[in-house]
């Protein structure tokens, strides 16, 4: 260091050969990882949640899998059942929140704009609003998107990817960071299985490829096929 | 496109720690199994650093590489495919040791160096 101006270089006060009022590159170490400021505000939504008892559920999926049908199908069953209220995330308009309100049922819509996913901040404003009441279930409707969201914590009780069987059986492998993250996967329509080329031996092969053990329900949201086993994994949930 | 957002994080975060300091360069680790993609994050680095004290910086992006290990066979591999399976048992219970990895690791900053008014004379 140099003695006299206190800078990196490699000076002493007898070799002393830069002049002062000088420019360095300083390396400064960060080791921050990118998400952190994200990470943090998930983590204290975790704890708020936990603490309240309450179930927040991340639901995923590609636009048009049935999320918002599946949504307001399950608040239906769930209705003197468990308290629900609905964080609903799209790019533009509240047209899925007027479907939720439809319902009765608290909803704070999101519009991220350009972004293409939700993060912890937002999920945190809206439940702010919202307030959940104690042993109640928050759903966090999520951007329809296989890709974005699967990077963003939210602080989530548990990450659900709906998926349907008009989509590739090979949604597994062509977006394997959602899928490796599910702690289900839902899988809907199946009432229309007889009128498309979807296999769901292929469906489960391709998913174990991404998660070991996956976990799945399959349902109709529409006729109603599944919808018990999917509203009971939801009550199992509730402490 | 998250990596606009993930790109916006990296420079609020540059600037959370360091203020109005001009940063000549931004170091990044960015693991093949991150789900991130490094020329997206290159696109959107000059856009969201403009007008801040990032502007103008050198992007510098280290890719470490990805390894796992198998949960069933015990296997340690080497991967950059984030369909992770094990080569020895074609299992998926797989654990990522490495690859993974988004981070800032370092940044550079210009500082003016300014000698002191009661700095000692020095021969020169």
């Amino acid at each position: 260091m140099c003695a006299t101006c206190g800078c990196s270089d490699n000076a002493t006060l007898t070799d002393h050969t830069h002049t002062h009022d000088h420019a360095h590159d300083h390396v400064v170490p960060l080791e921050q990882r990118v998400l952190a400021r994200n990470d943090e505000v998930a983590a204290r939504n975790r704890t708020w949640f936990t603490e309240h008892g309450v179930l927040a559920v991340n639901l995923m999926s590609s636009p048009g899998s049935g999320k918002t049908t599946l949504l307001t199908r399950t608040i239906t069953r769930l209705r003197d059942r468990l308290p629900v209220s609905v964080v609903e995330g799209d790019q533009e308009t509240d047209v899925d929140a007027d479907r939720i309100r439809a319902t009765g049922r608290p909803v704070v819509q999101v519009n991220t704009g350009t972004g293409c996913h939700l993060d912890a901040t937002m999920v945190d404003s809206a439940v702010r609003t919202l307030a959940p009441v104690d042993r109640s279930v928050v759903f966090v409707e999520n951007v329809g998107n296989l890709v974005c969201p699967a990077l963003f914590d939210l602080g989530e009780s548990a990450r659900v990817v709906i998926m349907s069987v008009t989509e590739g059986a090979d949604k597994p492998l062509k977006y394997p960071h959602m899928f490796r993250t599910a702690d289900l996967v839902v899988l809907n329509k199946i009432d229309l299985l007889p009128y498309v080329d979807f296999d769901p031996t292929a469906f489960a092969a391709h998913l174990a490829r991404v998660l070991p053990d996956p976990n799945v329900i399959p349902v109709s949201a529409t006729r109603g096929d599944g919808m018990a086993d999917w509203i009971q994994w939801i009550e199992q949930r509730i402490h | 496109m998250h990596e606009l957002s993930l790109t916006q994080a990296v420079v609020d975060a540059v600037v959370d720690r360091l203020g109005d300091t001009p940063v000549t360069r931004v170091t990044l680790e960015i693991g093949p199994l991150s789900g991130v993609v490094v020329d997206s994050v290159r696109f959107c680095f000059d856009l969201v650093a403009e007008g801040t004290p990032v502007a103008g910086a050198e992007l510098v992006v280290v890719q470490p590489p990805g390894r796992a290990a198998c949960r069933d066979c015990g296997r340690e591999f080497e991967v950059d495919d984030p369909i992770l399976l094990c080569p020895g048992c074609d299992g998926a219970n797989v654990a990522i040791r490495s690859g993974d990895e988004l981070r800032i690791r370092s940044v550079e900053v210009r500082r003016t160096c300014v000698q002191p008014a009661d700095a000692p004379t020095t021969p020169h």
